[in-house]
């Protein structure tokens, strides 16, 4: 366990947590954009930004990589914080302008206009889409691509690419929208990833639901489970089973004696 | 350069050759016109010592360039070299060799100045039997080459540095990362490690001490970015070269997560001395903090470039007047830029500055690799930051926000001030940037990117107000600031601007007063250089 202060508050914490996990148990919450349990932390936003005190001195670090360690002083909400988060905020805002994630952070801290040159981007390079691919599906169809200014998230070669399975994982973590995801009829087509994946038809409904590609991939990783589990589209799995609940003739105290 | 006497004659011809056998090698007389004339004293010089730009010089370590052949490990070892080796191997500790390294006051050449006993102390405590250590040879500062020089004229002083640090801090394998673009250093050190293996100096059992050590060849891609140790590790690791956050040290988890030291070139190179000639020695040279020699490369606006090698703690001036023989052309020096895009300028006013690690900090400037270009009335100190800003920006890796955004805009804000669209408030909205980006960025490429701005406006604010205020650039530089026109007093006609000029800008007829279309002058300067009679006004 490790013993050390986040704004003014004594606390005690297991030692391989970040200073960001270590405040959100105190209920102290900082703001994030790259930021997400489940996938490695990359300090790529600089959102988090907050004030670390060790041997009195002072510097400013990202709160999702830096660990706690033994007697350091935290402060995620002091002048420098918020002087150095606002501008951070204010050059998203600059890149993004019309993303509402990042105008209503900016605006918290009392950001309204970017004193810079507005482009007109959505991604923010978080680089959240790339490691949720990579470390939960496991397919990594889509990384980054040049350096500095001209850095973008893709697929290799920019085009189609052979293991996106198109299971919408990337636009699900996108803290920004970025990811659009088009479905139409028998197709979902994903433009910035050049995706475009035949979605299978329901047995039983007839409507199309997930991408063949995606299907296929979850049965290759779950083999113990039925076959017939992905011929039907979540909505009639759904009403089958509550017909077969309904009919069944299990007393509902069943489930819920103590 | 004759020896022993070293006799320096210059621009010699093969035909001198004879001559020179028959009278200065046979008879001792000099041959007065291959000597070498101070433009200064006017003055014919006989020996190199005597030579105001080698006589300041301190060539401890780039010495022996000249007495070896790269590519043959027995003139290294005719110099003495791997005699200290030998001596670390047979009669010292692993201990007891980073405590030599520690009393003698080393800090990391590459920029950083960390204590080298320090860092070899801290990787050797740190947990775990596999360590590495790796020479950082990817140099990328602009206009420097000083790494560069020592793996092509000297590669064995460096790895006879690695392997003694090897053995103290107990690592089994090395790397050399080498910047693409250094193919002959590449070469010269395959052809070094080669011999060293052949002579038992590398590999298993070395010199029959037990201790193992090998050494292999790693080159980068083609990215600035590269120098900084966790990207560097990254590129080695087969990943992109981007930078990691540092909260752990490398020398914990560095290298395949391993324990890594990782030193510059001219740090390993170091190594050898200090066990050659003890800590004791090595620690009278330099100043209190700052001990050793440094290798500057000195270009730009002075007589005498090259790399020169001086005692930390020698004053600009010794280095730009004496060594470097002032300024050309009758100019006046402004300010010598040091430790390249991460550095500052150290202007004029401070010119008796003794040249360590801690002075050059205390005016806001740095070591960094030790480039150093000087600089003369005819330079504009916001192009020189606009041109730092702009190379960051091309090999900044992109990953986070401060620096990839922050160094864009500075650069955008620099831009306008240039064309003469500055605004009021620019210089604080770059210094409030150049805060944040300083403080908040991931590594230190944009850790100390702001770095030229910010000593340029402590500097020479004068100029960045006058840019943006009265929309005038004093050294004439900024293009869409300046006019060129052409003195009709002086202009004689003679037509060759006219001829010359690639926009076809100029006009008028034989022995009429030429004219220049503003409209479709480019300011390239071509007219300038070629005017005969000095007809070329810039304004």
């Amino acid at each position: 366990m490790v013993r050390l202060i986040i704004d003014d508050q004594e606390v005690e914490v297991e030692k391989d947590l970040s200073i960001l996990e270590a405040a959100k148990k105190m209920g102290i919450e900082i703001p994030t954009l790259c930021y997400h349990e489940a996938l490695s932390p990359q300090g790529a936003c600089r959102v988090c930004t907050v004030e670390i005190i060790r041997k009195a001195h002072s510097i400013l670090s990202t709160a999702c990589t830096y660990p706690v360690q033994a007697g350091i002083e935290v402060k995620t909400d002091s002048e420098k914080v918020r002087k150095a988060r606002g501008l951070i905020l204010e050059l998203l805002l600059a890149r993004c302008p019309n993303v509402e994630s990042i105008r209503d952070l900016a605006e918290k801290m009392g950001i309204k206009k970017p004193r810079f040159q507005t482009d007109d981007e959505e991604c923010i390079l978080c680089g959240l889409c790339v490691r949720v691919c990579q470390e939960v599906v496991g397919v990594s169809s889509i990384g980054f691509i040049n350096r500095g200014v001209t850095r973008e998230v893709t697929t290799p070669y920019q085009v189609h690419s052979d293991v996106c399975i198109g299971c919408g994982a990337c636009a699900v973590v996108c803290p920004t929208g970025a990811i659009k995801i088009e479905d139409h009829q028998n197709l979902r087509k994903i433009p910035l990833w050049h995706t475009e994946l035949e979605r299978k038809r329901c047995k039983v409904c007839g409507n199309h639901f997930a991408p063949q590609a995606e299907i296929d991939f979850l049965k290759r990783k779950k083999d113990e489970l039925p076959e017939d589990l992905f011929e039907v589209c979540p909505n009639c799995r759904r009403s089958e089973l509550a017909k077969k609940l309904s009919l069944t003739k299990i007393p509902r105290s069943f489930y819920t004696k103590t | 350069m004759i020896h022993p006497e070293r006799i320096f004659y210059q621009q010699v011809q093969p035909d001198d050759v004879a001559e020179i056998v028959s009278e200065t090698i046979v008879k001792n007389n000099i041959i007065d016109r291959l000597l070498y004339r101070d433009p200064r004293t006017g003055k014919k010089i006989k020996y190199e010592n005597e030579i105001p730009f080698y006589k300041k010089q301190k060539r401890l370590i780039f010495g022996n360039n000249v007495k070896m052949d790269p590519t043959k490990i027995s003139d290294y070892i005719l110099l003495g070299g791997y005699a200290s080796l030998s001596r670390v191997l047979f009669s010292m500790s692993s201990e007891e060799v980073i405590q030599e390294i520690s009393r003698s006051g080393l800090r990391g050449r590459g920029g950083g100045g960390f204590p080298t006993g320090r860092k070899w102390q801290f990787c050797r405590n740190a947990p775990g039997d596999t360590k590495y250590v790796i020479c950082n040879a990817d140099e990328g500062d602009p206009g420097a080459y000083m790494d560069r020089s020592l793996l092509e004229g000297n590669p064995h002083s460096v790895l006879e540095g690695m392997i003694i640090g090897a053995y103290a801090i107990g690592a089994k394998e090395g790397y050399i990362y080498v910047r693409n673009e250094y193919p002959l250093a590449v070469n010269n050190v395959r052809v070094a490690l080669g011999q060293v293996a052949e002579y038992g100096f590398l590999g298993k059992d070395i010199l029959g001490s037990g201790f193992n050590f090998t050494i292999q060849i790693n080159r980068g891609g083609g990215a600035f970015v590269c120098g900084e140790s966790t990207a560097l590790i990254a590129s080695v690791e087969g990943k992109v070269g981007e930078p990691r956050a540092k909260h752990i040290h490398t020398v914990e988890s560095g290298l395949w997560g391993r324990p890594t030291n990782l030193n510059n070139v001219e740090t390993w190179a170091n190594v050898p001395l200090i066990i050659a000639k003890g800590a004791d020695w090595y620690s009278k040279i330099g100043t209190k903090e700052s001990k050793g020699t440094k290798i500057f490369s000195l270009v730009g606006k002075i007589e005498n470039t090259g790399l020169v090698e001086v005692p930390m703690g020698i004053t600009l001036r010794e280095i730009v007047h004496g060594i470097g023989g002032g300024i050309p052309h009758g100019k006046k020096f402004k300010a010598v830029q040091t430790g390249g895009p991460s550095g500052g300028c150290v202007p004029e006013k401070l010119i008796d500055l003794p040249v360590d690690f801690e002075e050059l900090t205390r005016v806001g400037s740095m070591m960094g690799s030790g480039g150093m270009i000087v600089m003369d009335e005819d330079t504009c100190m916001v192009d020189l930051a606009k041109y730092f800003l702009r190379f960051l920006q091309d090999e900044s890796c992109g990953k986070c926000t401060s620096c990839r955004e922050g160094i864009k805009r500075m650069l955008q804000i620099l831009t306008r001030i240039t064309q003469g669209k500055g605004e009021e408030g620019d210089i604080e909205l770059l210094e409030e940037l150049s805060g944040v980006v300083a403080d908040t960025s991931l590594c230190a490429l944009g850790g100390t990117a702001p770095n030229p701005v910010l000593t340029t406006i402590r500097y020479f604010r004068d100029e960045y107000e006058a840019h943006i205020k009265d929309k005038r650039c004093s050294a004439k530089v900024c293009k869409d600031l300046i006019t060129y026109t052409v003195d009709r007093e002086k202009c004689t006609g003679c037509l060759l601007c006219k001829k010359l000029c690639p926009e076809k800008a100029i006009e008028g007829e034989r022995k009429e007063p030429h004219l220049i279309d503003q409209d479709k002058c480019i300011k390239c300067g071509i007219c300038l250089e070629n005017c005969k009679f000095e007809a070329i006004l810039v304004e």
